[in-house]
């Protein structure tokens, strides 16, 4: 089985980096240097929606991480999955991996003053402290930083909190436990600086000091300029930015058109150079899969599901959530679907490197589990030996998901699929989005969707929310064994931790408590007039070296 | 009359005072909330949360607050877009949303009339069959049609419009054309048949009678009256226009306020449920204040008390 996806994968791999070569950064800096008088460098570009917010200290989203990242920097910076100096030049890890030093370097605001470790302090206090209300502040739940979970449930004073600034240039991190991740976590827009005079200005309140040019003091490539609200913005060129010189774009016309058609029209009509995934209509998609050079595709870090609720009879029996996950086409429903998913057999997408550089998914392998239709005789003698051969005598349940027209094409064909290979019976029923999450958290479901993105690059990520009294643990799995696994990973570093996360999923797949279909992807359209864009594996776009040739 | 207009005022100030409680508490009674997410929020920031925005009272003080906020004309935060008041959303998006809804209603009057006019004039005739034709297919035709067709042909394909925005007078025409199509024909059919109507009514057989030329008849005496059903249902659909259509501003991509109907339904933007809300209801119950009036203007028959008082 592994064979057949090994191609399939390397070439959905292969197609990014292949482009990424393409638009190599020397060829982008000769070019512009040859036409030096061709007046300033614009690239229009459709983010496809008005972000919620572009605070860094209160963004959870993708569409306000992808302005973030280019007109924030934090002390790392990650793209493509590896971990680059950002304005930390350099960290050093203590012995026992708990105490991290990262040393900045001299860099500026745009306002043109200096930004000293103080001012990451201040960032990242204000971003746990839950009077700022952060609604992803659960992100420092998974930081292992001395007492920032607590100081974000409101246990303990943000004072106790084990960061510090040792002197302007030096900034140090206390863990409560060695964490593998937490350097590439610190890439994230919570861990980013912010100004505080800018923060705290009676104008700026709740993050619209962000959006106010006077107040959008920045430190990344980039500075906003101009802001209308539904409409558009516009980026600037940071001039104050410490790598300035490698920046070849000097404004960007941001716009927020979130009518697929209406932004692939004007796409194709030039108007635009980037669109961001969802302005391309889905219908278009296969297409430009198949022949739009254009068109990139990249494996997004999270993965598609169904959840079975463990707190009913029906799912007791491990051999009958076992046929159910055994009889689906996993290929099928890609094939479907066909935005380029990988069909999913683990929880853990592709995109992981493990302690030995092996891909954590690859590794993994897919439990038994046949992609295809391999599986489906398996499936049916599971469902025998649980009593209920031919599906005979199964109750009836019923398959729920939130009202969207791809998600309930999903789940016909699983219904199918169970039906057809399994003789079992079960009903859709679609609820609007917010209904939806409401019915899931209170587990009045019997199996219902569910669907994953990581924020940090680590498996953890991902199966952390499995771990019995989770907040995401929407199956309600409890496994002792699991939870151990996962506690372990929580606070150890290579080897055991990636031991301990292959033997957590190794659990996890063979209890079962979800059905995991496919991992998901991401795209963009983008003119070959753009070269140079750079892309975190975490979804968020980087112009920072790009430029425009035209 | 001034006596009408007040009390007729102060009904339409109730009117639109429960159009808002009644959305109030609808609005509370759906499950999911603001800070409903795909990952849910930790419980203390939620509590944070939900006392910043006094979600945590209890409803009926909710309510009260709100309602003075109203008093003031404060529309409150908007909880999808943070750092942004209902008022800073209106304020921005309205001035493009009214454009287009004005240039549609003037479309809507300048054309509809005078085609259902003629057509009444030229009863089963091929101008009457022509006009019926395409009113036909105006009012069948839905709006996201005509805007896409729209975008397709004068856009994508002979590039006389931009695709999108309204950067220029030009690129008016789409969403004026596309906001407008169902009203205009409806206009037309509606003038058509009230003008039917009024021809046979005996005052215009005693004008002709009385030997006035037609134009007079026409002009002077039977578009008056026939005008009465088209202002009844002008009055509704100008409030409508003009404060926009989420289909239209969605397809031609107009920053406007007409997509926060829908948009602030799905993200339980409470505040902005409720600003779009009572701007729609007060726009409405004026508009049909206004009808009320003109028909005085109109229609002399029609006076809004006994004058003999």
């Amino acid at each position: 089985m592994k064979k057949r996806l090994f191609p399939a994968l390397a070439a959905l791999m292969l197609v990014p980096m292949l482009f990424i070569s393409c638009g190599n950064k020397t060829e982008a800096v000769t070019e512009k240097a040859a036409e030096p008088a061709a007046g300033p460098v614009v690239m229009n570009w459709n983010l496809a929606s008005d972000p919620k917010t572009i605070d860094p200290g209160l963004n959870g989203a993708s569409d306000g991480g992808d302005v973030l990242s280019n007109t924030f920097e934090g002390l790392v910076r990650e793209r493509s999955g590896e971990v680059f100096p950002g304005i930390a030049k350099s960290w050093d890890v203590s012995e026992d991996g708990t105490v991290i030093t990262f040393h900045l370097r001299e860099s500026k605001w745009s306002d043109g003053s200096d930004l000293t470790a103080h001012d990451f302090v201040y960032g990242w206090k204000r971003a746990m402290d839950p009077a700022t209300a952060s609604e992803y502040g659960w992100i420092w739940h998974y930081t292992n930083v001395v007492n920032a979970e607590a100081a974000n449930n409101g246990e303990v004073s943000l004072d106790e909190v084990g960061i510090r600034a040792v002197d302007d240039m030096t900034f140090e991190v206390t863990l409560s436990a060695p964490t593998d991740y937490f350097v590439s976590l610190t890439a994230f827009y919570h861990f980013m600086p912010v100004k505080q005079s800018s923060v705290e200005d009676p104008a700026g309140a709740d993050g619209a000091w962000a959006r106010t040019p006077a107040l959008a003091v920045s430190n990344g490539a980039f500075k906003v300029t101009s802001y209308k609200v539904g409409d558009g913005m516009t980026l600037e060129k940071n001039e104050n930015y410490w790598n300035a010189d490698k920046v070849g774009i000097d404004k960007i016309n941001v716009k927020f058109i979130d009518a697929a058609s209406t932004a692939y029209n004007a796409y194709v009509a030039g108007e635009f150079d980037f669109l961001s995934n969802t302005s391309i209509p889905p219908t278009e998609i296969p297409r430009l899969i198949a022949e739009n050079p254009e068109f990139y595709v990249f494996p997004l870090l999270g993965t598609y599901y169904y959840n079975f609720n463990m707190d009913l009879e029906m799912w007791q029996d491990v051999r009958v959530r076992k046929a159910l996950a055994y009889a689906i086409d996993r290929e099928k429903i890609v094939e479907v679907t066909a935005k380029g998913e990988v069909a999913a057999a683990g929880f853990v997408p592709p995109g992981f490197p493990d302690h030995e550089g092996n891909d954590f998914f690859e590794t993994a392998g897919t439990y038994g589990v046949s992609l295809d239709s391999g599986s489906v005789e398996e499936a049916k003698r599971l469902l025998a030996e649980a009593g209920y051969p031919n599906g005979e005598g199964f109750p009836k349940f019923t398959l729920m998901y939130n009202t969207s027209e791809g998600h309930q094409l999903v789940a016909q064909m699983v219904q199918e699929m169970w039906k057809t290979n399994l003789g079992i019976e079960c009903t859709l029923e679609n609820q609007e989005w917010a209904v939806f999450q409401d019915t899931r958290k209170q587990g009045d479901y019997e199996v219902s969707r569910g669907g994953w993105l990581t924020d940090f690059l680590d498996p953890m990520g991902l199966l952390a929310i499995f771990v019995d009294g989770n907040d995401y643990n929407d199956p309600n799995y409890n496994n002792p064994a699991y939870n151990a696994a996962m506690a372990k990973a929580s606070s150890t570093y290579g080897a055991e931790h990636y031991e301990a996360l292959y033997e957590a999923q190794d659990i996890l797949m063979n209890d079962m408590p979800i059905v995991p279909v496919y991992h998901y992807t991401d795209y963009f359209l983008s003119s070959p007039q753009v070269k140079g864009w750079d892309r975190s594996m975490l979804g968020a776009i980087d112009f920072t070296t790009a430029t425009v040739v035209r | 009359m001034r006596n009408y207009f007040v009390r007729r005022l102060f009904y339409s100030l109730l009117t639109v005072i429960l159009i808002a409680t009644v959305t109030f508490f609808m609005m509370h009674s759906i499950p999911g909330g603001p800070f409903t997410r795909e990952k849910p929020v930790p419980p203390e920031i939620m509590r944070v949360l939900n006392e910043k925005y006094k979600l945590d009272q209890p409803l009926y003080m909710q309510y009260l607050d709100y309602m003075k906020g109203l008093a003031t004309f404060n529309l409150g935060p908007s909880f999808s877009k943070i750092g942004i008041t209902v008022n800073e959303l209106i304020v921005t998006g309205f001035p493009a949303t009214a454009t287009v809804g004005f240039l549609a209603s003037l479309l809507i009057v300048a054309l509809g009339i005078p085609f259902g006019i003629i057509s009444a004039l030229k009863q089963n005739k091929p101008v009457d069959y022509f006009v019926m034709f395409m009113a036909t297919l105006g009012v069948t035709i839905p709006s996201f049609v005509i805007a896409t067709m729209f975008i397709y042909f004068f856009s994508g394909k002979l590039g006389w419009v931009p695709p999108f925005g309204l950067s220029s007078p030009v690129s008016y025409i789409g969403p004026v054309v596309a906001l407008a199509g169902y009203s205009l024909s409806f206009v037309t059919r509606l003038t058509r048949s009230s003008m039917l109507e009024v021809l046979r009514q005996d005052y215009v057989r005693t004008a002709r009678a009385n030997g006035l030329r037609e134009w007079s008849v026409i002009g002077k005496h039977a578009v008056k009256n026939a005008l009465i059903p088209v202002i009844t249902y002008m009055g509704p659909t100008i409030a409508a226009l003009m404060t926009g259509s989420f289909v239209v501003e969605k397809i031609f991509a107009i920053p406007g306020i007409g997509r926060y109907f829908v948009e602030s339904v799905n993200n339980r933007d409470y505040t902005v449920i409720m600003g779009i809300t009572v701007i729609f209801a007060a726009f409405y119950v004026l508009m049909v204040l206004l009808v009320d009036m003109a028909y005085a203007l109109i229609d002399p028959r029609i006076r809004f008390e006994k004058e003999s008082k």
